[in-house]
């Protein structure tokens, strides 16, 4: 693992197996009557959020909690311009408190790489999220979940699995994470959306596209319903909700026509009746919940990698390369801690 | 401080890039060009093979003042327009108050004489408030001290069609020119980056080719309909070269200015989301490059105009999306041009003097600059060691700013001196 997690493009296939490994071993935890593990006691990880998102927020609290780790939640709404005080400024008090990790969310793409390269802070700053360019812990929950239920093997990728992600392509983070992601572990991705809603260079992206759900469906082990905001017809992407649903929702009809074993995702929240009916979401085929549970689980693993989970407390970092040891599934690592 | 009346004997300088020769200065003009001069009491300057070109000539600079002082100011940026070889710029008029009435121009332009480190021709608002709403008081500038014969809304689009109609046709009157900003407002709202296959990566919002090239069609058709002369800004795209290529093939009268860091620079720097690369129009591909070289070489577009665009360090020490636009390039735009179009075969130096100093001097009509090196011509000139190579350092500028691309990038070049009416504001490269 390398020092930060800025951009699912930068794991390499071995990394990306190692964290869906270990995050198999947390959610093992998860079963048990305690859920916590001491592996982060004394570790402090700060998470930063620059826009409103308490799904995300409160699976990366959970996470940390279930590591031992002190959780700082620091919620800056709005921009850093009209809070009157810059990324930089609050980087620099992050620094001067101790912060381990900072988990940091923030409407404008690129601000986590800037806040990892530019020198404010010397601990490790994963991405939760920046504006419309990723969101890697999302990516890697949802190959968690697909993973789980499309080969059912640790240590495998999803080979030959045939991914489909369809909705608003262009404004979404989750959707420019899996393709790297699921690409890197031999996934065949493609995407369907109104050419409005597909970004201008698309086409250098490593996966297919398609402006046809009913075309792709029968070829889908997955197929991924992002949220479509409603405001976006008032920009002309497309004419009227009723439209969109019934050219790009998923409803049981669609669903039908999809491979038997194969599994309906949302990273939620879902618009019901918009890109989703409630048929469909309510399926047994929907992994929406199920995304959920496993968000923590990914997260726990991210954080614990990143932190070198039993290495001493910084400024020692993760080992560059994948070669971060992986949890005793015993829990016995209280000693190794401090 | 040497006096106008001092003389100054230039010893063996190429002249733009000829055989060296001696160049004798006196009374604010070139007195005497030959070999062997001998000009007893003069100060001496050896040239050492240096190139001799006539007072390089901005045709768009931002001063920011009055209003961002914070940031630059007349006397810092005419001191840096003087080490960058320049001695006359044109000064935008995206000031705070702007630069919309004949008072505000004539303050720019006054303070610019003042100092005496480059002469400024302020550039006039062409819509109150740059709101492209009502036409400001053209004639008035013109009329006024500083007469303004270059007008524009930069930082802004003139986009609604008929107020640049009216611009056009109503600067005939006094042959000024309308430098358009073109950007189609709509296709770039909230635009981050160039669009294409890097902004599909780093989702950041896209800044497509067409919102220029689109304004740039329309307006070269509006020029050819009312007859007037149009000036395009800044032009970034190889859309825009051919769109400039064919107006000019017309016989129509358009002329066109490229900066320095679109002949260098692409989209692919954006990928450190660092945003000493921000600015506006966005940096574009490695194609559009290429083509924007060609154009200069070819003469499609006129001239090399810096947009030197300072901004505070806090404006560009945050996240991409909340840093401001633009770069300084007054102190790299000669190094920047004899790397991509000299080094490169693209342009000699009596080309480079053209594109830099003559062709913007005729567009913003500006007498007394641009001029030929030759006997009785104003003493306007700078000496240029172009076998120097150094990494740029900001911390040398002497721009109030320091938002430059290229720190740490190694450049050619070096303006070792620049003579205004014969009198030295840079000597050994250093500011008098």
């Amino acid at each position: 693992m390398k020092r930060h997690l800025i951009s699912a493009a930068d794991l390499t296939r071995d990394d990306a197996v190692l964290i869906l490994d270990t995050a198999e071993e947390m959610a093992r935890f998860a079963d048990r009557p305690i859920k916590k593990l001491p592996t982060l006691r004394g570790r402090t990880i700060v998470n930063l959020f620059f826009e409103d998102s308490t799904r995300t927020r409160i699976s990366f609290e959970a996470a940390a909690k279930r590591l031992s780790a002190d959780v700082i939640n620091f919620s800056a709404k709005g921009s850093s311009v009209s809070k009157g005080e810059s990324l930089k400024d609050t980087a620099l008090t992050l620094e001067a408190m101790g912060a381990d990790a900072v988990v940091i969310r923030h409407g404008d793409s690129g601000a986590p790489h800037r806040l990892a390269t530019s020198g404010w802070i010397g601990g490790s700053v994963v991405n939760a999220g920046d504006g419309t360019h990723e969101h890697p812990t999302q990516a890697l929950l949802d190959a968690f979940t697909m993973r789980r239920r499309l080969v059912g093997a640790e240590g495998a990728g999803l080979d030959g699995r045939r991914i489909t992600i369809v909705g608003d392509i262009l404004h979404s983070r989750v959707a420019r994470s899996n393709v790297h992601l699921l690409s890197t572990l031999g996934a065949h991705v493609t995407l369907v959306a109104p050419p409005t809603l597909l970004p201008i260079g698309v086409e250098s992206w490593p996966c297919e596209v398609s402006y046809d759900l009913d075309a792709v469906l029968a070829k889908s082990d997955a197929v991924m319903m992002l949220r479509v905001q409603r405001e976006r017809m008032n920009a002309a992407f497309f004419p009227t909700e009723r439209e969109y649903a019934r050219r790009y929702g998923l409803d049981g009809e669609r669903m039908a026509r999809m491979p038997e074993r194969s599994i309906v995702m949302h990273p939620g929240p879902m618009n019901r009746g918009m890109e989703i009916t409630a048929e469909v979401a309510d399926s047994p085929r929907c992994t929406a919940v199920e995304q959920v549970a496993n968000g923590v689980s990914i997260r726990m693993a991210v954080m614990y990698l990143l932190l070198g989970g039993a290495e001493p407390a910084r400024p020692a970092p993760a080992p560059e390369g994948g070669a971060a040891s992986r949890p005793h599934a015993g829990g016995s690592r209280t000693k190794e801690d401090h | 401080m040497t006096e106008p009346d001092d003389k100054t004997l230039i010893r063996g300088a190429r002249l733009l890039g000829g055989e060296p020769q001696d160049v004798l200065l006196a009374d604010g003009t070139v007195q005497e060009i030959g070999r062997g001069i001998e000009a007893p009491g003069a100060e001496v300057v050896e040239a050492q093979g240096g190139i001799l070109l006539p007072g390089l000539v901005d045709l768009h600079t931002h001063l920011r003042e009055p209003g961002r002082e914070d940031s630059e100011t007349v006397l810092t940026g005419t001191r840096a327009a003087a080490k960058g070889g320049y001695t006359a710029v044109h000064a935008m008029a995206n000031t705070f108050p702007v630069a919309d009435t004949a008072g505000v121009v004539e303050q720019v332009w006054r303070l610019g004489k003042e100092y005496g480190y480059c002469d400024v021709r302020p550039v006039g608002a062409v819509t109150v408030g740059l709101e492209g709403k009502q036409l400001a008081e053209l004639g008035a500038m013109h009329d006024s001290a500083a007469g303004v014969r270059v007008f524009s809304d930069d930082g802004k689009c003139v986009d609604d069609a008929v107020i640049m109609r009216r611009a056009l046709e109503y600067v005939k009157a006094f042959d000024g020119v309308v430098a358009q900003h073109a950007q189609e407002p709509r296709l770039t709202e909230g635009a981050q980056m160039n669009e294409g296959t890097v902004s599909a990566e780093l989702g950041l919002a896209g800044w497509p080719a067409v919102a220029e090239e689109s304004i740039i069609a329309r307006d070269v058709l509006l020029a050819a309909h009312v007859g007037s002369r149009v000036h395009i800004c800044h032009l970034s795209t190889a859309g825009s070269v051919e769109i400039v290529r064919w107006a000019k093939s017309k016989g129509w009268n358009v002329t066109a200015e490229v900066t320095p860091h679109h002949l260098l620079l692409t989209d692919e720097m954006v990928r450190s989301y660092n945003p000493v690369y921000k600015v506006n129009p966005p940096l574009r591909t490695e194609a559009d490059v290429m083509a924007l070289r060609e154009a200069l070489a070819d003469g499609t577009i006129d001239c090399v105009a810096t947009d030197h665009a300072p901004h505070p360090h806090e404006d560009k020490d945050c996240e991409w999306g909340a840093a401001a636009m633009g770069m300084v390039g007054l102190e790299t735009a000669l190094s920047v041009v004899q790397h991509t179009m000299v080094e490169t075969g693209l342009l000699d130096w009596a080309q480079v003097a053209d594109r830099m100093s003559h062709r913007p001097a005729a567009i913003g009509r500006l007498e007394g600059h641009g001029r030929p090196v030759a006997h009785g011509e104003p003493a306007n000139l700078v000496l240029v060691d172009a076998a120097y190579r150094g990494q740029v350092d900001p911390a040398g500028f002497a721009s109030r700013s320091a938002n430059t691309p290229y720190e740490g990038r190694e450049l050619p070049g070096r303006v070792t001196h620049t003579w205004l009416r014969g009198r030295a504001t840079v000597v050994d490269g250093v500011l008098r």
